[in-house]
C-alpha cells in the first residue's frame, strides 16, 4: 500500500546485481558514542518526541486528521497552474532556472505589495526579503538577533513551529498567556518589568496576532495599539507573523502591527503559503534598513536566495490578476468548514470542555478538564482513527497538557462532523472513567487549571442558558 | 535468499518499527541476500503471496507485530518467520499474562492487579483503589496491559497522582496493570536462540524515567553494556531471563526486562520483537557479545528456518 515500490526494484536489482547500496550497513553503539560527542551543545534542545511519533501516524489514510496545518490546495485550478507553468517554459527558461537575487525578484516584492495593501500595508520594496517560507523567516530573525541566554517573549499558547527556531538559538522563551481577545499585553508590561529589574531585555516579542496559530484568537486592536507603543517606548522589536490575515470569514479587519507602527520597530512576516500554495515554500520579511542587512547576510549563508521557479510561478500567477477572487474562494470554503466544526463541536464535546471560536485562519483550540493528557488521549484517539494536535506541542514549560489544537481547513464538513463526534466520545470515556475513580468532592474545577493561565475562554452559551 | 522484512504496520510503534526494520534491511543486504522491505498494511498478505519470500523477519513492534497477529497469518502463508511463535507473542504481549507465567514457574515478579477499563466504568473498581493502594504499596507503577515503549506507562507516587496515571494508561489499552514499584537498577537481556547475552544496564536521568522519548534519543539515556555487576548479580539476572525465556516457549530472539533490587531480579516483561534501532538494548548487547548486527540478523534468519525445517 504505503510501500515503496522503487526502493524493491532498485533492492531486488541490486540483488542480481551484486553492487552495494551506498547506505552504510548499519550505526553500531559505539559509532552513536562516537557522534554525540560532535554534537553542538545546541542539539540538546533539539527534541524529538513520543507526540512526534504519534503525529506521524496521523498521516495514515483511515485517519481522519484534525491535525494537520494544511490549506486546501485541490482548490487551486490546475490548468491555471498549467498554463503558468508552460508560460514560464516558454518565455523565461534560462532565468527560472538561474540564481536569483538574495533579496528576492523585484517583481516578487510587488506582488508581496499588492497582498500587503489589501490589508492596508505599504512597505518600502527596499524593506523587503523574499524567503524560503514564513519558517525560514523566523530562522532569518532568530539569527540575526539571538544570543544564547536571550529572552524571547511569544504567547501561550505559542505557534509550534517557531519553538524549535528559538530553542536552535538557546533563547530563554517566555510565554504571555492568551485570552480570547489575543495576547495579554497588560501581563506582557509586567513580564517586561520583571525583566527589566534582572537586568535583562528580549530582544524580540513573537506573536501571530489575527486569527492565532493554535488559539484561533486575534489581538485586540487597543491591545495592538499599546503592544506597539510598548516596543516604541523600550526599543524592542516585535515580529508580527501575519499568514492568515486576509482569511476572515466575520467581523471587521483589524490593522496589522506593521501598520500601527510604520514599520520601525514591527519586523513583519508574511508568506504565500496560507493564500496560493505552501509548497512553493515563499515567504518574506519586512524589516528596517539595519536589520535588513543583517538578514541579508544570514540569508546568503543560509542558501543565497529563494527559489527562482517559485518566484516566476508567483511572477505569473499574480500576473493572471486573479488572486483575490482565490483568496475569496478559499474564504468560502473555509468559512464553511469553520462553521461545521463550531457546530459539531457544539454537539459532540462535553459540557466540560470550552473552545475559542476563530473570526479567521485555520485553527480553534479546545481545553478539556485538566485531569485529561491530551497526548494520551491522541494515542486513544489514534484507535478510533481520529487525530489532533496536543497542546503541549505550543508551550515549552509542560503547560497545554489538557488542551488541544483543531484544524478547519484541511477535510471537508461532513468529515469533520464525524472527527468531531469520535474526539467527543473518547473525551466522554475519559470524563467517565475519571469520575469512576475520584469521589465527586476531591475533583477539580475545570477547565481552566490553577491560575487560568492556559486561555480562559468564557463559558458556552449552553452553559450561560442553564446556569 | 528472498527474505522479506516486515515493518511498521498501524501500532503507536510505527515510526520506531521503520526505523527497525530499515536497519534489519541494510544488515540482511550486506549478507547477500535478495530483501523486500513491506511496510505492513492492508495488503499486506497479498503482497507476501505475490512475493513468496523464503523468510520474514518480523520488525513491526507493538499491536499486530508482537501479539500474534502477524505471526499467525505466515503460519497461515506457511512462511518461516523470525522470533517467537503465536503462542508466546500473545504471552509475552500481554503483561498480566506474562506475570501469570512467571509466578507458575516460580520467577520473582513485583506484586500486581490488572483491570479492564469496564471494572473501572461498570462495577465501581475505583472504590477499591484504598484497598489496593494497600495491598501493593505505593508508589505503583501504572502501565497499559499491552504496549511497549514506556507508553502511557505512569508512576503513581501519591494516592492523589493514581486516577490521573489510570485514566493515561486507559489511553492505550483496555485493560490497565497497576504493579508494585520495585526500587534499584532497570535491567535488560537481550536471549538469543535461548542464550543470555551480556546484560545493559538503563541509566534515564532522574525526570525520564519513565519517558518514551528519552529511549530513542541519542545522549538522553545512558546504557551501560556490559551492566557492571558482580559475578553473583549476573549469574542471578541472566539466569532469572534464561528461566523467563523457557516459562514463555521463547524462540528466536526476545528482550526481558527486569529490576535488580534488594531481594535480586524481578522480572517485569518479556519483549517478543525487541527493538533493533541505533539506539535499541538487543544490537548493544549483542555488539558486547561479539555478535555484530548483520551477523545477529543472519543468525535470526537462521533459526526462522530451522524451525520451519523441523515441522
Amino acid at each position: 500500500m504505503s510501500e515503496r515500490p522503487k526502493r524493491e526494484r532498485a533492492a531486488s536489482k541490486q540483488a542480481q546485481t551484486g553492487q552495494p547500496r551506498h547506505r552504510r550497513a548499519h550505526t553500531t553503539a559505539r559509532d552513536l558514542e562516537r557522534y554525540a560527542g560532535l554534537f553542538a551543545a545546541r542539539t540538546k534542545v533539539m527534541r524529538s518526541s513520543a507526540m512526534r511519533d504519534l503525529m506521524e501516524i496521523t498521516a495514515r489514510p483511515d485517519v481522519i486528521s484534525l491535525a494537520g496545518g494544511l490549506p486546501d490546495t485541490s482548490t487551486f485550478p490546475p490548468e491555471s497552474f498549467a498554463a503558468q507553468m508552460t508560460r514560464i517554459a516558454q518565455e523565461s527558461a534560462a532565468r527560472a532556472l538561474q540564481y536569483g537575487p538574495t533579496e528576492g525578484f523585484d517583481d516578487t516584492k510587488r506582488c508581496i505589495r499588492e497582498v500587503m495593501a489589501a490589508e492596508g500595508m505599504e512597505p518600502d520594496p527596499d524593506d523587503i526579503i523574499v524567503t524560503t517560507g514564513g519558517q525560514q523567516a523566523l530562522d532569518l530573525i532568530a539569527k540575526a538577533l539571538l544570543d544564547p541566554g536571550d529572552p524571547v517573549i511569544a504567547e501561550a499558547p505559542t505557534y509550534a513551529g517557531a519553538v524549535p527556531v528559538f530553542c536552535s538559538y538557546q533563547a530563554d522563551t517566555i510565554q504571555i498567556p492568551v485570552d480570547e481577545h489575543g495576547m495579554r499585553v497588560d501581563l506582557l508590561e509586567a513580564e517586561l518589568e520583571r525583566l527589566e529589574r534582572e537586568g535583562r531585555r528580549p530582544k524580540f516579542i513573537y506573536s501571530v496576532p489575527s486569527f492565532q496559530n493554535p488559539a484561533g484568537v486575534t489581538l485586540a486592536a487597543e491591545r495592538r495599539r499599546r503592544l506597539v507603543e510598548l516596543a516604541r517606548e523600550r526599543e524592542l522589536l516585535v515580529v508580527e507573523d501575519n499568514p492568515y490575515g486576509l482569511l476572515r470569514y466575520e467581523g471587521e479587519p483589524t490593522d496589522p502591527l506593521y501598520k500601527l507602527d510604520g514599520g520601525d520597530y514591527v519586523l513583519y512576516v508574511g508568506t504565500f503559503s496560507k493564500i496560493l500554495s505552501p509548497g512553493i515554500r515563499l515567504g518574506w520579511i519586512c524589516a528596517p534598513p539595519p536589520v535588513m542587512a543583517k538578514l541579508v547576510l544570514g540569508k546568503q549563508a543560509a542558501d543565497l536566495c529563494t527559489s527562482t521557479l517559485s518566484q516566476f510561478f508567483v511572477h505569473e500567477y499574480f500576473a493572471e490578476g486573479r488572486w483575490r477572487a482565490y483568496v475569496e474562494s478559499l474564504r468560502a470554503v473555509y468559512r464553511e468548514r469553520r462553521d461545521a466544526m463550531l457546530s459539531a463541536l457544539e454537539r459532540h464535546f462535553p459540557p466540560a470542555a470550552s473552545w475559542s471560536r476563530p473570526e479567521g485562519g485555520l485553527f480553534l483550540w479546545a481545553t478539556l478538564p485538566e485531569y485529561i493528557d491530551t497526548t494520551d488521549l491522541l494515542a486513544r484517539a489514534l484507535r478510533e482513527n481520529v487525530a489532533f494536535v496536543p497542546g503541549a506541542a505550543a508551550f515549552v514549560d509542560g503547560r497545554g497538557t489538557n488542551s488541544m489544537r483543531l484544524n478547519f481547513s484541511g477535510c471537508d464538513a461532513e468529515t469533520i462532523e464525524e472527527g468531531v463526534r469520535r474526539i467527543g466520545d473518547v473525551i466522554a470515556e475519559q470524563i467517565e472513567l475519571y469520575s469512576a475513580l475520584v469521589p465527586p468532592e476531591e475533583k477539580h474545577e475545570s477547565p481552566s487549571g490553577p491560575g487560568g493561565e492556559v486561555l480562559p475562554l468564557p463559558p458556552r452559551p449552553d452553559q450561560e442558558r442553564s446556569p | 535468499m528472498r527474505v522479506a522484512v516486515l515493518k511498521g504496520g498501524r501500532s503507536l510503534e510505527r515510526q520506531v518499527s521503520l526505523r527497525s526494520g530499515a536497519r534489519v534491511e541494510d544488515a540482511l543486504q550486506a549478507l547477500g541476500h535478495e530483501v523486500i522491505g513491506l511496510d505492513a498494511g492492508e495488503d499486506l498478505v497479498r503482497r507476501l503471496r505475490e512475493l513468496r519470500p523464503e523468510v520474514a523477519f518480523i520488525a513491526m513492534h507493538g499491536a499486530d507485530g508482537e501479539d500474534g497477529t502477524v505471526q499467525s497469518l505466515l503460519e497461515l502463508l506457511e512462511i518461516p518467520y523470525t522470533g517467537p511463535r503465536v503462542a508466546a507473542c500473545q504471552r509475552a504481549f500481554d503483561k498480566p499474562a506474562t506475570k501469570q507465567d512467571l509466578r507458575a514457574a516460580g520467577i520473582p515478579t513485583p506484586d500486581w492487579v490488572s483491570f479492564s477499563q469496564s471494572a473501572f466504568s461498570g462495577l465501581g473498581a475505583g472504590d477499591a483503589v484504598a484497598e489496593i493502594e494497600e495491598r501493593l504499596g505505593l508508589p505503583l507503577v501504572v502501565k497499559p496491559a499491552r504496549g511497549g515503549s514506556s507508553l502511557g506507562v505512569r508512576f503513581g507516587a501519591t494516592r492523589e497522582e493514581l486516577p490521573l496515571a489510570i485514566v493515561s494508561a486507559f489511553s492505550y489499552d483496555d485493560r490497565v496493570l497497576l504493579e508494585r514499584h520495585v526500587e534499584g537498577r532497570e535491567l535488560a537481556v537481550g536471549v538469543l536462540a535461548g542464550e543470555p547475552l551480556p546484560i545493559v544496564e538503563v541509566r534515564p536521568r532522574e525526570e525520564d524515567r519513565y519517558s518514551y522519548e528519552a529511549r530513542y534519543e541519542i545522549g538522553r539515556t545512558e546504557y551501560i553494556c556490559p551492566a557492571e555487576l558482580s559475578e553473583e548479580e549476573t549469574r542471578a539476572v541472566q539466569d532469572a531471563a534464561e528461566a523467563t525465556w523457557e516459562a514463555l516457549r521463547c524462540e528466536g530472539f526476545a528482550r526481558v526486562d527486569l529490576m535488580l533490587g534488594a531481594d535480586g531480579p524481578q522480572v517485569l516483561e518479556v519483549n517478543a520483537v525487541p527493538g533493533l534501532t541505533d539506539t535499541s538494548l538487543v544490537p548493544m548487547a549483542a555488539e558486547a557479545a561479539g555478535i555484530g548486527f548483520e551477523e545477529f540478523c543472519g543468525r535470526a534468519v537462521e533459526l526462522a528456518l530451522a524451525r520451519a525445517a523441523r515441522r
